[in-house]
């Protein structure tokens, strides 16, 4: 099975949060990335189904420069070889336009199966994916804790709302959205670590990818969040702060 | 005139309590930018469900036997039919799991983006072309809205979050309900669902627990979870978590609160180093008293908490277990 594997590189899940001066994102400068969580699980299921069943697993990313560490890792863990879709200006392009790029970028190497994580921690569209397998006319399916390959193609377990899943059929070559948490992450080893830095990792300047960069939605400022409800916050030590709290508990929450 | 269209859910012929929301949005919208409303779900149009779609003036019945199982080719083509059929400016959907499968991909076959999992809109005041309503989204899981506007003409898509605009009490709709039968061929669906199971039965029912302990992946490692677990004893409360809790085997999937877990209500529930996602959030936003124990005084769980600690859960919460024991003699 030829498997690509859509990786994206986003903020640290404890980045802190500071708007920067265009308004229009948050300040990078000491900001820490890393892997989308999801795009991690699609990674190691990727993983999976080559241990299986032989194959070639690709990974895909598109970025600046320091995407190419995210890539590298992906490679420590296992994948075959890279393609880095070279732009210091992603955000100029939609959720189409990525597509768009990512779709001319793989279309030649006719993959069985294309995995991307279901959301970015960042953006949180939940788009990519789904719009990709449109571009290239094929089927797909979201939100995937499980993929089994049969004899036509591929069954996989589709989470629905509140505990309730499907399974799903398809034939392949299909795209899958994969979703966090349904199996245990592995770590890059020593030898992954040093064999990565051979593995072919090939860059395309997106701007190389004939693809036109005007959105259709645009991103035009960014606030933080304004609350809701007062919330009453109880200051002090953390003695001070639970002994308030046990009041608030006995005198206006009456549970205790 | 321009028209906005929802697309509501059905489940049992009934619309969805989030398609209701997204019609309520719907209702807004149009008002605000003087456009028509128009509704449209897919079930026979004498199903009693389209009954409550009150406020739209046009109500369509989208009817084919091969919608009756969903598939994200069969309800692409469907909705994209009655968009071709409608030129709706504005088109709404509730941003359920199956709206999350099939509309990017119905966006991509309009050339347009989905505004996904939007909070709220503000119609610039005397304008009512499509790029002057802007959307705001949450980012980075809750924690930066972002404000959208449409860059290319109508349609614009937008998909409402859970919780977002309140369902308005069902009023009693004069329009007709005419029905849509779109042209949709079995050799165009390629993949087949099975029938949707539920996982192990549950034991615990966190929805009739009183009083809710829950711990979030501020907890950090397995071993931890046992401070978190003495003071919801010390309570007398029912220990819950978020997802990624469960998902590493840390406490049973049926503890789980969330989108995809269990929906609780509880007179209180205490999120200890939980986040406060929205998939966290639409599991436990009713319940009577929210309090939160983050260290972080930004965190979404603040937006919703009456009372909050801004804290080192591992001094929090041994002090607040020893507090508890105190009271309770
Ligand atoms: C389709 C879908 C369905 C989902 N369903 C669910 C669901 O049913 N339930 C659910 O919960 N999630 C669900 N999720 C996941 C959800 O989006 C979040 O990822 C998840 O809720 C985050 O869990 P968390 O708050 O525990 O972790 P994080 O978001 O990692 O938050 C950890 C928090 O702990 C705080 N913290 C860290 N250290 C400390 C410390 N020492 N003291 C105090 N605070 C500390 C941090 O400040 C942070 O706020 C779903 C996601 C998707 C996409």
């Amino acid at each position: 099975m030829k498997i690509i594997v859509a990786i994206k590189q986003v903020p640290e899940r404890d980045a802190r949060i500071r708007i920067d001066s265009s308004g229009k994102w948050i300040a990078l400068d000491d900001i820490e990335f890393r892997m989308n969580e999801s795009d991690a699980y699609a990674l190691e299921e990727a993983l999976l189904l080559r241990e299986a069943h032989g194959g070639e697993v690709i990974v895909l990313s598109a970025g600046p420069e320091r995407v190419g560490q995210t890539i590298r890792e992906a490679l420590a863990k296992g994948a075959d070889r890279g393609i880095h879709i070279l732009s210091d200006s992603l955000a100029s392009y939609d959720a189409l336009g990525v597509a768009r790029l990512m779709a001319a970028a793989i279309r030649d190497e006719a993959a069985d199966l294309i995995l991307t994580g279901l959301q970015s921690d960042d953006l949180g569209l939940g788009q990519t994916g789904v719009i990709l397998a449109e571009l290239l006319a094929i089927p797909h399916s979201s939100l995937i804790l499980k993929i089994e390959k049969t004899d036509t193609g591929i069954r996989v377990l589709r989470e629905l709302e509140d505990g309730w899943f499907q399974q799903i059929e398809m034939p392949t070559p299909a795209l899958l959205t994969i979703q966090s948490g349904n199996t245990r992450l592995r770590y890059a080893t020593l030898m992954g670590i040093k064999k990565a830095k051979t593995k072919e990792l090939r860059s395309v300047e997106a701007a190389s990818l004939g693809v036109d960069a005007v959105p259709s939605v645009t991103l035009d400022s960014v606030a933080l969040p304004s609350r809701q409800k007062s919330t009453q916050m109880l200051t002090g030590s953390p003695a001070e702060a639970a002994a308030k709290l046990v009041e608030k508990l006995q005198q206006e929450v009456r549970v205790l | 005139m321009s028209t906005v269209l929802v697309f509501l859910e059905a489940k049992s012929d009934e619309p969805t309590r989030l398609s209701l929301e997204a019609l309520a949005a719907g209702v807004r919208l149009a008002a605000e930018t003087g456009s028509q409303l128009a509704a449209a779900m897919v079930g026979a149009a004498s199903a009693s469900g389209f009954a409550m779609l009150g406020g739209a003036a046009q109500i369509y019945a989208i009817s084919h036997p091969l919608l009756a199982r969903y598939t994200a080719d069969g309800f692409t083509a469907a909705y994209a039919q009655l968009i071709a059929k409608l030129q709706p400016d504005f088109v709404l959907f509730p941003h359920s799991y199956e709206v999350r499968d099939f509309v990017p991909r119905l966006a991509t076959r309009l050339t347009r983006v989905l505004l996904s999992d939007v909070i709220g809109f503000e119609v610039a005041s005397g304008q009512v072309t499509a790029d002057k309503v802007t959307f705001t989204r949450q980012l980075f899981q809750g924690k930066l809205n972002g404000h959208y506007r449409a860059a290319s003409p109508a349609p614009v898509l937008a998909s409402v979050q859970a919780g977002a605009f309140r369902a308005d009490s069902p009023s009693a709709t004069t329009a007709t309900v005419e029905t849509f039968t779109p042209e949709l061929d079995a050799a165009t669906i390629r993949t087949q669902p099975g029938e949707p199971f539920r996982a192990a039965a549950q034991t615990v029912d966190l929805g009739s627990a009183p009083l809710i302990v829950s711990v979030g992946r501020g907890i950090k490692d397995e071993a931890n979870i046992a401070i978190v677990k003495e003071l919801a004893d010390a309570l007398g409360a029912e220990l819950a978590a978020s997802r990624p809790i469960c998902d590493a085997g840390w406490l049973p999937m049926e503890r789980q609160v969330g989108s995809s877990g269990q929906t609780v209500a509880p007179k209180m529930y205490l999120a200890v180093g939980i986040s406060g996602a929205i998939q966290h959030l639409v599991g436990m936003k009713a319940s009577q008293c929210v309090i939160a124990i983050n260290k972080d005084e930004n965190a979404p769980i603040f937006e919703i908490a009456d009372y909050g600690i801004v804290g080192d859960l591992f001094e929090v919460v041994p002090a607040l277990t020893a507090a508890v024991r105190k009271a309770k003699g």
